[in-house]
């Protein structure tokens, strides 16, 4: 592996709040290599906001060290700012602002010339198709509008490294798959490593190299979505005419060897590794031992059966409860 | 929505190492960056502008026929300077309403994250408020002076120099309180709408403290506004006793120390 963009050590941050100390980001070690696509994911509460905060310099660490970009995120943050793009999860652009202004003073603040930053303005505005929203107030865009422009601000000085923290919370799935597409192509065209958070599985499924699993402040898990599911079984679930046949169903099943067995009065639920290939042996077996297959169904492993594995709890679930809100800490 | 594969590249060169090759602007540039990004908005609204240039008129106009008739000189040449004062600590202290407005919306996290240094943050957006003073104290001494107000320009002048370095601290002062006030705006004008017109009465701005009882006296002795009002007075009247205008200079350093110690230590805590 070559030199990481992206290395911590033991990093941690803890919050006070009504005098309990929080530990939102246990000694976290990672590296990320240059031209990664990274994806934190985790249900909310689970770190990921804060660890990017720290990664980008909006928040200390209380203990251990991180590095990006070959700085130090404490010691040498002003470089650290000048090499990397980012995109919050607000709005990058104030409200009463127009977006060409503000692409250009964000230019500016990375030391390009005038006419450099309105060039550069100008590139950006056609390459988001924002060419009729940059002469109005910002607060007059749409949501997808805005997060374009907001996209378009973090990539003004071509950084080597962008960090977006849940940027497609809030879109609706048009923009969302917009911006997913926006993101890989930078990825792909650039090389630029980019490192997102998100609690959305199927975004960190379809765009991510890696995907770095984070509940309570810890890493569970740390590969590709491919590698992290292929761990678990395909679900096969069988619908039977009768309580009896789905017995008989669940026995012959459950002689599969490693396979995880649920009945559900006519349905078989099979864990299984491998399942797809099963699947059809299986069904055949049962017709001859005269317990026939009514229904089949073969649904392969996601996240959220791989978080479920890890967690016992379902990431879906986690979201919803509403009192997790992501710990911003003193910053903002 | 259109997807975007048909569109330009993103990259503006294809040099990767270019954004560390270029110079990093030094404080006076950031400063300038912020000013000038928190004046646009205003410039491209001009009717806004307009509109608070008039406040101070509207005010001038209500209260000016009120005024006693005064044997030496008139009294419209002690009242102006006050007013023109009072608007300049209004639009300071306004400051951090709009950081307030930016911390809610996340543009301010952006900024931070931003090559640009912490002071700079805070001296531009302090510095933004003094281009509309200037301007409003323009409007106000162009109006007045067909009146019984003579206008002694060298002198506003250093007294405009005087009132923006006051505004730089207040300007601070008012963008601490809103850091403080993280996202209740509520807490954030609360504090400004008690703080301001006390400090305002107390300077003797639209009323002379001269009768006023003692411990009156001494709050008003106390308040660094008093000190730079009464060397706007003494400027706009034409004369340079030295005593009170330095007396109005260092009031005007101290609070413009003061808020900029405040405004950054306040910065860097919470963040």
């Amino acid at each position: 592996m070559t030199t990481p963009v992206i290395r911590t050590r033991g990093l941690t941050r803890h919050f006070t709040r009504h005098k309990a100390t929080v530990e939102a980001v246990r000694g976290l070690d990672l590296e990320v290599a240059q031209g990664e696509l990274v994806a934190f994911l985790g249900p909310n509460g689970a770190g990921k906001s804060t660890t990017l905060r720290m990664l980008t310099t909006l928040l200390p660490p209380t203990a251990g060290t991180a590095e990006v970009a070959g700085f130090d995120v404490v010691r040498r943050h002003r470089d650290v700012r000048r090499s990397i793009g980012y995109v919050g999860q607000g709005n990058a652009a104030g409200h009463a602002q127009r977006g060409r202004d503000e692409l250009v003073s964000q230019a500016r603040s990375f030391g390009m010339s005038r006419r450099q930053a309105h060039e550069r303005a100008e590139q950006l505005i056609a390459a988001f198709d924002l060419t009729e929203q940059a002469g109005r107030p910002v607060s007059t865009l749409s949501g997808g509008q805005r997060r374009r422009l907001d996209v378009a601000i973090g990539l003004v000085h071509t950084p080597r490294i962008l960090f977006l923290d849940e940027p497609s919370t809030g879109l609706d799935p048009q923009n969302r798959a917009n911006l997913q597409e926006q993101i890989t192509r930078l990825h792909a065209e650039q090389g630029t490593t980019i490192v997102l958070t998100t609690h959305y599985l199927e975004e960190a499924d379809t765009i991510a190299d890696r995907v770095v699993v984070i509940d309570h402040g810890v890493v569970i898990a740390d590969d590709s979505a491919t590698r992290l599911k292929s761990s678990l079984g395909d679900l096969v679930r069988l619908g039977f005419g009768s309580f009896a046949d789905a017995t008989l169903g669940a026995e012959r099943a459950a002689s599969i060897p490693g396979a995880v067995v649920e009945m559900d009065e006519n349905q078989v639920t099979v864990r299984v590794a491998h399942g797809r290939d099963l699947a059809a042996g299986l069904v055949t077996d049962l017709a001859w031992q005269g317990a026939p297959v009514e229904r089949i169904e073969v649904v392969g492993p996601t996240l959220d059966d791989v978080f479920l594995d890890l967690t016992g709890r379902s990431l879906r679930e986690s979201n919803e409860t509403p009192e997790n809100d992501d710990i911003k800490g003193a910053a903002a | 929505m259109t997807t975007y594969a048909d569109k330009g590249s993103l990259t503006l060169s294809t040099r990767r190492d270019r954004d560390m090759a270029r110079p990093a602007p030094g404080l006076v540039a950031d400063t300038w960056n912020v000013m000038v990004r928190e004046l646009r908005p205003v410039f491209r609204e001009p009717a806004s502008v307009l509109f608070a240039m008039v406040q101070p008129l509207v005010f001038l106009g209500l209260f000016a026929p009120l005024l006693p008739k005064v044997e030496d000189g008139s009294a419209l040449q002690w009242f102006v300077p006050g007013i023109v004062a009072m608007t300049a600590l209004m639009g300071a202290s306004f400051t951090g309403a709009n950081l307030t407005q930016e911390i809610v919306t996340g543009s301010h996290e952006r900024l931070l994250v931003s090559p640009l240094s912490r002071s700079s943050l805070l001296v531009g957006r302090a510095l933004k408020e003094v281009v509309p003073m200037l301007m409003q104290a323009a409007i106000i001494v162009v109006v007045v002076t067909p009146f019984s107000f003579d206008l002694h320009l060298a002198h506003v002048l250093v007294g405009v120099v005087l009132l923006s370095l006051f505004s730089i601290g207040v300007g601070a002062l008012s963008f601490a309180l809103a850091l403080a006030a993280k996202d209740q705006d509520w807490l954030f004008w609360t504090v400004q709408q008690t703080l301001i017109f006390p400090v305002l009465l107390l300077a003797g701005v639209l009323l002379p403290l001269q009768g006023a009882p003692g411990w009156l006296r001494t709050a008003s002795d106390l308040n660094p506004l008093t000190y730079v009002i009464e060397a706007e007075r003494a400027l706009f009247a034409g004369t340079l006793p030295a005593g009170t205008v330095l007396a109005g200079f260092a009031a005007s350093a101290l609070v413009a120390a003061f808020g900029l110690w405040v405004g950054l230590r306040t910065m860097r805590r919470s963040s």
